[in-house]
């Protein structure tokens, strides 16, 4: 079938704003988005710029707002979206080129709430034990993989540069309710500032666009409430 | 227009109701004051309420405190109640299902009496 897609267009070097440009492409309904952004860049413009590294959902490099939802261009297929489709950057975050944003501020909020196992005891010599139930009450957020759909879907983000966002209190997330970790109030410190997850007004917008499926909703809920009953 | 779900419209109701029922309570508190000057300014001043462009817009002022106070029990249910978060698209629609029952025969009980 022949899809059209619709692009916004921004070169920074040559145009004062961004602009819309219509490509059509032959692909079959179980091409991806990004199948078509391969014909294009490939065969008809070599300037269009956009990010991909593995391209099948798991290094989080393509995600885009296509047909007004943020999403991975390499998990969207045609047979979903049809044979008309916008494709823009994400919102929220600096336009370098084209499809590509300067991720960043999202990578600075990622770091900020310390991503990474604190834990001031001895070493054991053997792996840290953790129970399995220790181990599900993470689980979920275990699963980003730091596309920045979540956070630029966010319109609290999108009004407010500094709010930390979804992505950053998933991350978060991950490590207080884990049982061998030992910074939870650190982290909880660093989410009950102005720009910590008070800024959520429970949109819902993050845990639709997430790609893998985390409730992301839920886990900033669980990290509000860790903070006002002061209790992991 | 980015293409959200049951939340993102909740939300933007939301604010819109909630501004709408701020910027009454204004009018309101500033109408209040005339009495300040009188029973008969106040008077004058309030009888342009019975004017039916007024009627329908006390209609919309009741759509506005009703949906925000059943979205404000949803957000409630989403904030404090674990399995909230997990059931907030059936809770709008429940939420959208009291709104009609409610709204409808005030706005009829209303709009009778013009």
């Amino acid at each position: 079938m022949k899809v059209k897609l619709r692009i916004k267009r921004f070169n920074p070097q040559k145009d004062r704003k961004p602009y819309w440009q219509e490509f059509e492409v032959e692909a079959e309904k179980t091409d991806r988005v990004l199948d078509a952004l391969h014909q294009i860049r490939w065969y008809q413009d070599g300037t269009l710029g956009f990010r991909r590294s593995c391209a099948h959902g798991i290094c989080g490099s393509d995600a885009m707002l296509i047909n007004g939802k943020n999403r991975l261009a390499c998990k969207a297929l045609f047979a979903d979206l049809g044979d008309y489709v916008t494709v823009e950057p994400l919102r929220g975050l600096p336009v370098l080129k084209d499809l590509i944003v300067d991720m960043e501020p999202f990578f600075a909020a990622y770091r900020a709430v310390k991503p990474y196992l604190i834990n001031n005891d001895q070493p054991p010599l053997k792996e840290r034990l953790q129970s399995p139930e220790e181990r599900a009450r993470f689980d979920d957020t275990t699963k980003c993989i730091l596309c920045a759909a979540c956070t630029t879907s966010c319109p609290s983000f999108w009004v407010n540069r500094d709010y930390l966002g979804p992505a950053a209190i998933v991350n978060a997330h991950r490590f207080i309710f884990d049982s061998r970790d030992q910074a939870a109030e650190e982290r909880l410190d660093i989410l009950a500032s102005r720009d910590g997850v008070w800024r959520c007004r429970t949109i819902f917008n993050c845990t639709d666009a997430c790609p893998r499926g985390i409730q992301v909703t839920k886990a900033i809920e669980e990290v509000k409430r860790a903070i006002m009953y002061a209790k992991v | 227009m980015y293409k959200g779900g049951e939340g993102y419209w909740s939300w933007i109701f939301h604010r819109i109701t909630g501004v709408g029922v701020a910027l009454f309570l204004f009018i309101h508190v500033a109408d209040t004051f005339i009495i300040g000057w009188g029973p008969g300014v106040y008077n004058a001043v309030t009888s342009l309420y019975r004017n039916p462009v007024f009627k329908i817009a006390e209609v919309i002022l009741v759509a506005a405190v009703l949906y925000h106070a059943l979205n404000g029990i949803r957000v409630i249910l989403v904030d404090f109640w674990g399995e909230g978060v997990l059931k907030q698209r059936s809770i709008f629609w429940a939420e959208v299902v009291v709104f009609v029952i409610l709204f409808v025969p005030t706005a009829i009980l209303m709009l009778s009496r013009l």
